[in-house]
């Protein structure tokens, strides 16, 4: 093989390998919304909808009983309260139930704040329905306010049998910084 | 770019002094570069290993603060896996390959030179922050979120020298990647006539396969690195919960880099074993082919048993599963590997010198080590191993005792080529037996209080953990203290002080490397070998 020749086929596989490796660079990112879908479908990592749902329940199973518990953290910046009326409730699959959240901001300025849901066990998420929760939209605490957040939901009558408990987490975060630094 | 062949010129004035290391393009060079810098990385994280092992010699806190305990043990991780393993093997390949398949150089020579000297200032730009730490600038001043860098600890909770890290871990994995490429590029067009893909010697098959590995995964984790840096300072919110992101992704993003990461740290030392245990038993490798195929299906399994590191996490019972079986799947080419180079021992004519010492450690030593890995994999166990000492127990049977001490076997293996004199025999003897006691009594108590659930990356321990964590610090500071035997070993080769070297060094030897003189002459095979 000529010298020539030689060089011409280095320099193809080079592009070629270079190539690869910019396209696993992008790989990484379409890592991103590929993990979203799993999310979606798989239930992992215990993500809700972030929609409301529009169908109401198609029956309620009176012979069942389910727990559902409440865990509320503090986020990053966060330092205000910010509980549940209620730490935890037995409700029927099928069964609306209305669960009310308070945060207060005792800053002497207004916050922005967004709550992040997660449901464990993971499998149990998509079982979950909200009509209604304060973490769809970000919510604003003016200085000093103490707010009430309902949040209405029920379980989808056909809820896997082996699940008897599921907690949902909530995570308050405090955004005013993210939604300043996005207007601008 | 300039080619191989093309730089014949080089023959009559190669440069000298401190030129000649700097604007290198032979292998040679390039190589031993390399191994030098592999080394003083070694030491440095050996150094920060020895802070870590100070502070738990006793339980309570006498040395240093944990805050800057957290910093030792994550530089000690980077330096040890990015700085001494990686481009140790990088290092023997530039060294090896071309020797072995009869080419006259690396394919790209130019980019050779590059791939190395980005590797220095990657290091300073990394280590300068620990110097700013240890002098008491900024706190903390160094990464203190682990090797694994975790978001939200390296985002949100990040220190400032987060973005020295970020960068420093670009550069790399650019020079990785150019490393990875002209290794391929190098097997695929400058093999000598008749040496084909099945008669490549075992050295340059799983470094053919790593270097594949290396293209696949680097860029995934420039990517992860990529996206904490716009986390950080661009609004964005990969892995932002507040914004809409996923620590957890975080954790995938790393972990699909991260296991096939350590696989790129074990490949080679397969092919660096494969290559010494017919030496020393005089035997030809028992099963060649299953050997390729053994590493082949051990770097493709690699691409789907990342979240082994994640059980903890929660994940479906089938996503869970899926993950425990495929990991288990992969001891059964690794077994397939540990059987040939037993069943290569069995009735042949052995003789034990100091590579075939290391080598029979390595065997040993990683097969523990993969046992305890198996362990881990079986899900509900890891439960309750997961971050413990268990772990780091695991991971250093098979990088230390493993990765490293295949190093340890080729330098010992290839110095008389490399320098054209022998090691050190007495000084030799010494360091393998120091490091092979040592090694043990440093990690092998590591199981116990692992398994009696002592956590990793803590500062400070409960009190019915004093007494192992004694003998594990002083295995530690004996271990270290082995490796300047080692160096002395490395400096009386390097000045040509010991008993001259023949072509063929070793009695068994077989394959091209042996037929060119010792030490090898800066330029070899202008004509292509005659391959049998
Ligand atoms: C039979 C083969 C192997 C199996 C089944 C295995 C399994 C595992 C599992 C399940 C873990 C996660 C433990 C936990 O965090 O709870 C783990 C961790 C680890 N393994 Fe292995 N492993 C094997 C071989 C190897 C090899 C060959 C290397 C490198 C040369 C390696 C390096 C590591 C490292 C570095 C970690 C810890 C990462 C960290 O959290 O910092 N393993 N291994
Ligand atoms: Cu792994």
């Amino acid at each position: 093989m000529s010298e020539h020749n030689l060089q011409q086929r280095n320099q193809r596989t080079l592009r070629k390998l270079l190539i690869w490796a910019v396209a696993m660079f992008g790989f990484a990112f379409a890592m991103v919304p590929f993990y979203d879908v799993i999310c979606d479908i798989t239930g992992l990592n215990g993500k809700t909808s972030t929609t409301a749902s529009t169908e109401g329940p198609s029956q309620v199973v009176e012979d069942r009983t389910v727990t559902v518990e409440f865990i509320t953290q503090r986020g990053e910046g966060v330092n205000g309260d910010f509980t549940s009326a209620t730490r935890r409730v037995e409700v029927h699959p099928g069964e609306i139930t209305l669960v009310n959240f308070f945060a207060s901001n005792p800053k002497s300025s207004d916050i922005i704040t967004q709550s992040i849901p997660s449901v464990s066990p993971g499998e149990a998420a998509r079982y979950l329905h909200k009509t209604q929760c304060f973490c769809f939209d970000q919510q604003s605490l003016a200085a000093g306010e103490r707010k009430e957040m309902p949040m209405i939901f029920y379980l989808d009558p056909e809820l896997p049998r082996h699940i008897n408990t599921l907690t949902l987490s909530y995570t308050i975060f405090d955004v005013t910084d993210r939604v300043a630094a996005t207007n601008n | 770019m300039s080619t191989a062949a093309a730089h014949d010129d080089h023959h009559h004035h190669a440069p000298t002094g401190l030129k000649r290391w700097l604007f290198s393009t032979n292998h040679k060079d390039i190589g031993t570069l390399y191994l030098w810098f592999s080394f003083a990385m070694f030491l440095a994280g050996g150094l920060l290993a020895m802070v870590i092992r100070t502070e738990l010699l006793e339980p309570g806190m006498q040395f240093v603060d944990p805050e800057f305990f957290n910093q030792m043990t994550t530089v000690h991780g980077l330096a040890m896996v990015f700085g001494a393993v990686m481009p140790g093997f990088v290092g023997l390949a530039n060294w090896m390959i071309p020797l072995m398949i009869g080419a006259p150089d690396m394919a790209l020579p130019r980019m050779n030179n590059w791939s190395f000297w980005i590797l220095p200032f990657a290091f300073l730009i990394l280590l300068s922050s620990v110097f700013m730490s240890a002098f008491g600038a900024g706190n903390p001043a160094a990464p203190n979120f682990g090797w694994t860098f975790y978001a939200p600890l390296s985002t949100e909770y990040g220190p400032a020298s987060t973005d020295l890290f970020i960068l420093s871990v670009h550069m790399m994995g650019i020079s990785s990647i150019m490393g990875a490429i002209n290794v391929i590029v190098t097997v695929f067009n400058l093999r000598a006539p008749g040496m084909t893909l099945m008669k490549m010697p075992l050295f340059v098959w799983t470094w053919l396969i790593t270097a594949f590995l290396l293209i696949a995964v680097m860029p995934v984790l420039a990517g992860a690195v990529t996206m904490m840096l716009t986390d950080r300072h661009f609004g964005t919110s990969f892995f932002n919960a507040a914004g809409g992101g996923d620590p957890v992704l975080f954790q995938h993003v790393f972990w699909f880099f991260g296991h096939p990461e350590v696989y790129i740290m074990i490949l080679p030392a397969f092919g660096i074993i494969s290559a010494i245990i017919p030496t020393f038993a005089r035997k030809p490798l028992f099963g060649y082919a299953s050997m390729v195929y053994a590493t082949a299906s051990i770097a493709l399994l690699s691409f789907v048993v990342w979240a082994h590191h994640m059980f903890t996490v929660g994940m479906p019972l089938a996503g869970t599963l899926f993950f425990m079986y495929m990991t288990m799947l992969i001891s059964v080419p690794t077994g397939v590997k540990v059987f040939n180079w037993v069943a290569t021992m069995w009735r042949g004519s052995m003789t034990f010198e100091l590579p075939m010492k290391w080598a029979i450690a390595f065997v040993i030593l990683f097969t523990c080590g993969g046992l305890s890995g198996l362990m881990l994999a079986i899900t509900p166990v890891d439960f309750q191993y997961h971050d413990t000492y268990f772990v780091v127990a695991h991971f250093h049977y098979v990088l230390v005792s493993g990765a490293v001490f295949s190093m340890f076997a080729a330098a010992y293996y290839w110095l008389p080529k490399w320098s054209g004199v022998m090691p050190n025999k007495l000084l030799g003897e010494l360091h393998f037996w120091s490091s092979l006691i040592s090694v043990n009594l440093l990690f092998f108590p590591m199981h116990f209080v692992g398994l009696a659930g002592m956590p990793r990356r803590y500062a400070d321990y409960a009190l019915q953990f004093a007494d192992y964590n004694f003998w594990i610090s002083i295995g530690g500071f004996w271990f270290g203290l082995s490796q300047l035997l080692f160096l002395a070993v490395c400096v009386l080769c390097a000045m040509k002080k010991g008993e001259k070297a023949p072509a063929r060094s070793w009695e068994g030897a077989e394959g091209l490397e042996w037929e060119v003189p010792s030490p090898a002459p800066f330029h070899t095979y202008d004509t292509p070998p005659v391959v049998k």
